[in-house]
């Protein structure tokens, strides 16, 4: 809106061309990890948590081999110690193998669903976008009606019909960011539309396939990868929010949120590790993919954020004063 | 010619005006990721009483960011006036505290933009818009009274219709309208300078001229001094009593409009003239370009900026940066070469 | 002004009649489970096909689906939601005991999440880069992080351990007992609205961050008004307008929030309604809330396009 725009409508500034640093022959992804580095800390953390996540949920099976529901009934309710690092529940099973194998879970639930939301979101994006006229119209107005009702609400609605599970929990929640995600891809759609090369493309008597594929398509992914990222972490929260009520994926799987659920509530007064632990799981791991995220959106995207001061101006003192 | 001259001269010497507005030394930089930016870099000239002085340059040569100087209106960060004095009516409006020169901006000293359109807070009606600097810097007071001065005001500016306008959002406006309406915020108070940037760059030629003239009338009944920064030669020329020429943060020429267009003495200047067309120029003569581009503002060359796009450059002008000196009494440059001889 | 209101009245029916058939059809799709469930539950049947083919009969659900749709809708028009099937009470009669919680519940959030949001978000714009605003914004990345179900269930269990304090949840009326009411809805209203008030302060941040860089804002100054006016008359308006769209889209999000909010502090809402309902597959009763909550949330969104007429004088002339 206003990136034209230089504060004190400064042209003098807007004029000079950034000085790039001396350029080295690095690879792309080097070059990338320094910037991430240097230039948003938060959002290295929040990469390194993401790969710590996924590497626990790879070796779920090396770093916790006794599995996630391996039932200890003599070491019930074990506050957290060197055996088990984060205490064990009411049946006896460790909290730590628990976790571990939870993020195996979520990571699944999470690509499953992101990666079905974004194809969904893609071809309703696309095709009603593309199309304009009629089609679009049509196709707006149900993503409208659909956007009307509360997620949680479709979640449970769905599950209630569906029955729980990973599979159901996986598709509902496919479809139903698939659809909400639709409207940013049409956004991006229609943008694209307007390029005057597009436009040129089919003066010059370009397919649809075509332009589709060479003109609109690359201006789509950017949104597409900012989607993604920012779907990964919601997909988590409201699996574990459906696991919470009960409506998610069943026991025993060790869904983070099902371990926080109302059935456990009652142990948790007097293990309230059972409470502490898993909540922390879940926040660690949304902070994480949430800030690289961040980091990944505005080191992709070229414009310039933040600036813009007030207009005190600072005067500097004059040493000596006249 | 040389008698109006030799006149004005006389004048000055016996009873030499106090400026009204005296600038020395102005340095202003703008703080970016790879070092600082010089956007003004040591700036002196006058404005005195009643008279228009214009600031001519290209983009980028650092006018706007003058003219925002004199005000303060610098964002910060990234920007900061780090050295020189701005003395306006005996005060020295950079060492003024933040309220104090709050009093001063839009009370005594106005600004008129250059984008009417996004200048104007498309959230609030022109009335309301242009009751504020009434009702800070003059204490009016009362619905009605301050209705009734701001209808006198945009009366003055010959808006049609004022009743009706007062209450209109700026969208409503027209370009020409809306610059119309930001004069008239400017005169609210009637200031005693008038700092328009680039006041009619936005609008239709036609538009254009009936804002200038406009200005012109305006200042010129009330006595009030105006700065006009500008990069349209055509518009000094008309409505400047003075032309102060700026090219990378620096001034590098000054005289009357009339020694800037018939002599000008600076090589940039001379360029400037030659690239813009004039009607008494013989047919066919083509208009000649400044060679290279705008220098950039973090990394100014050694010696005179202007040094590597001067077709007069010596090995001293690379070295050595020229300050402005004094031709006659109202005409200065900042060059080493003798252009007359060079020629 | 009023037309523009009855232009977005208008544009809401064919939304509204979208949303009625997506309500229906979710809900209808696997309308079997239902059968087997009250035949399994009751004791005299023993669950024969005859037996339910008149179950079916009774409950209308042998009839094509459109038919029962246009039935359902007609009905609907008509404020009839149908019945509960297990107990036999009309569903606008069971949400209109419910409702009252969960808004109270959803209308506090939204309050105390905009009271926290917009003036931290003010803050931290014009305090850029001061210890201030890097609070605030951690603030806001902690919010974001933290599952509201997770912070509910600590704030339940935690003082317990602690102090043996349990939220309070015997709900007074609020014209009655105001305190004794806030005193029940306040702490799970402040856990539902903290992930709302961050959004709220990044976006109030981001906006007047943008607002603030505008020209009129230099024009404010140049007109020599204090800083304070500045930020509330000329920035705070502009930024506003997207914020008002945001608490739109965060509206819905308000709403699966109370589901989760009123489990945790055992609030007898719509949520609680709803998840008993789930329970029990009591199929009206799930359709008439989900339709309620869609028409709530349109209703919501006619607001806010009456905010943005309010806000953005462009938008009100331009009809």
């Amino acid at each position: 809106m206003s990136q034209a725009i230089q504060p004190g409508g400064a042209p003098g500034v807007a004029a000079v061309p950034e000085a790039q640093p001396a350029p080295k022959q690095r690879g792309r992804f080097v070059k990338f990890m320094i910037r991430l580095v240097r230039e948003r800390p938060l959002g290295a953390v929040g990469g390194l948590i993401c790969v710590l996540l996924l590497l626990t949920g790879i070796f779920a099976d090396v770093i916790a081999p006794e599995g996630y529901n391996a039932i200890n009934p003599i070491d019930r309710l074990q506050p957290p110690s060197a055996t088990y690092w984060f205490g064990t529940d009411q049946l006896g099973r460790d909290v730590f193998a628990r976790i571990v194998h939870g993020a195996r879970l979520s990571i699944i639930v999470a690509f499953a669903a992101t990666t079905l939301s974004i194809v969904i979101s893609a071809l309703i994006g696309i095709l009603s976008g593309y199309a304009g006229g009629r089609t679009d119209l049509t196709v707006q107005r149900f993503v409208d009606g659909w956007m009307c009702f509360p997620d949680l609400i479709i979640l449970i609605v769905a599950v209630s019909v569906l029955g729980p599970g990973t599979w159901q929990v996986i598709l509902v929640l496919g479809l139903l960011f698939g659809v909400a995600g639709s409207r940013i891809v049409r956004g991006a759609v229609l943008a694209a539309k307007e390029n005057v090369y597009v436009h040129a493309a089919r003066a010059i008597g370009a397919s649809t396939p075509r332009i589709l594929w060479y003109h609109i398509l690359p201006n789509v992914i950017p949104p597409i990868i900012v989607l993604y990222t920012t779907r990964l972490a919601a997909v988590i929260l409201a699996e574990s929010g459906l696991s919470f009520l009960g409506l998610g994926i069943p026991p025993p799987a060790p869904s983070w949120g099902g371990m926080l659920s109302m059935d456990g509530r009652s142990y948790m007064f007097q293990a309230p590790w059972l409470a502490i632990i898993p909540g922390l799981a879940l926040t660690v791991a949304v902070f994480g993919i949430n800030m690289f995220g961040d980091a990944l959106r505005d080191l992709l995207d070229p414009r310039m954020r933040g600036g813009g001061g007030r207009y005190v101006a600072r005067v500097r003192k004059r040493a000596g004063g006249k | 010619m040389a008698s109006v001259q030799a006149e004005t001269t006389a004048a000055e010497a016996t009873a030499a005006p106090a400026p009204l507005l005296r600038v020395r030394g102005l340095k202003t930089v703008f703080r970016q990721e790879h070092g600082e930016v010089n956007a003004v870099n040591g700036v002196n000239f006058d404005v005195r009483p009643g008279e228009t002085v214009a600031i001519v340059g290209e983009s980028g040569s650092g006018k706007s960011i003058t003219a925002m100087s004199i005000l303060r209106l610098i964002p910060s960060p990234p920007g900061e006036i780090v050295d020189g004095e701005i003395e306006f009516a005996g005060r020295d409006l950079l060492s003024l505290s933040e309220e104090e020169i709050r009093l001063v901006r839009g009370n005594e000293i106005a600004m008129i933009f250059q984008e009417p359109m996004s200048s104007l807070n498309p959230v609030l009606t022109i009335g309301q818009q242009l009751a504020e600097p009434l009702i800070v810097h003059k204490r009016v007071q009362g619905k009605k009274a301050i209705r009734e001065r701001c209808l006198e005001l945009l009366r003055q500016v010959r808006i049609p219709d004022p009743e009706r306008r007062l209450d209109c959002y700026p969208h409503e406006f027209s370009g020409g309208m809306r610059q119309r309406a930001m004069i008239a915020m400017g005169l609210a108070c009637e200031p005693r300078l008038i700092i328009a940037d680039e006041p009619t760059t936005a609008l239709d030629v036609t538009v254009q001229a009936q804002i200038l003239e406009l200005l012109k009338e305006l200042t010129r009944t009330r006595g009030t001094s105006m700065i006009l920064i500008t990069h349209d030669l055509g518009v000094v020329a008309r409505y400047a009593d003075r032309i102060n020429v700026m090219y990378a943060g620096r001034i590098v020429e000054r005289g009357t409009a009339q020694e800037i267009f018939n002599s000008p003495k600076h090589p940039y200047t001379i360029g400037l003239m030659e690239s813009m067309p004039r009607l008494n120029q013989p047919a066919g003569t083509r208009l000649k370009p400044i060679p290279g581009q705008p220098p950039d503002l973090s990394k100014l060359p050694r010696g005179c900026a202007f040094s590597p796009r001067c077709r007069f450059a010596t090995e001293r002008c690379r070295q050595e940066t020229p300050e402005l000196t004094q031709l006659s009494a109202e005409h200065w440059k900042a060059c080493w070469v003798d252009i007359d001889e060079a020629v | 002004m009023m037309f523009y209101f009855l232009r977005r009245l208008l544009a809401l029916i064919p939304t509204l009649l979208i949303a009625s058939v997506i309500a229906f059809c979710v809900v209808r799709l696997v309308p079997g489970d239902v059968l087997d469930l009250m035949l399994s539950q009751n004791a005299h049947s023993s669950g024969t096909i005859e037996d339910r083919a008149q179950l079916e009969k009774a409950l209308g659900l042998d009839r094509p689906l459109y038919v029962q749709y246009f039935e359902w809708l007609g009905n609907v028009l008509r404020g009839d939601f149908g019945a509960s099937l297990w107990r036999n009470i009309p569903v606008l009669e069971e949400v209109a005991t419910r409702l009252p919680v969960t808004l109270e519940l959803g209308v506090l959030a939204l309050l105390l999440a905009l009271l926290i949001g917009v003036p931290t978000g003010i803050y931290s714009a014009i305090r850029q880069e001061t210890l201030g605003d890097h609070i605030g914004r951690s603030f806001s990345i902690l919010a974001l992080a933290i599952p509201n179900f997770w912070l509910g269930t600590l704030v339940v269990i935690l003082p317990a351990i602690w102090w043996g304090w349990s939220p309070p949840n015997q709900i007074q009326p609020f014209f009655e007992a105001p305190i004794a009411n806030l005193q029940v809805f306040f702490v799970p209203a402040l856990i539902l609205g903290a992930s709302l008030s961050a959004v709220i302060m990044r976006m109030t941040r981001t906006m007047m961050l943008e607002v603030l860089r505008q020209d009129y804002i230099r024009t404010a100054w140049a007109k020599g008004l204090k800083e304070r006016v500045i930020v509330l008359r000329h920035g705070l308006r502009n930024a506003l307008i997207p914020v008002v769209t945001l608490v739109g889209i965060m509206v819905p999000i308000l709403f699966s929030g109370t589901v989760i909010i009123e489990q945790i502090f055992r609030l007898p809402g719509m949520g609680q309604l709803l998840l008993e309902a789930v329970v029990n597959r009591d199929y009206p009763v799930i359709t008439g809330i989900f339709l309620i909550t869609g028409l709530l949330v349109m209703l919501v969104n006619l607001l806010v396009d009456l905010c943005y007429g309010y806000l953005d004088p462009k938008v009100r002339y331009d009809s």
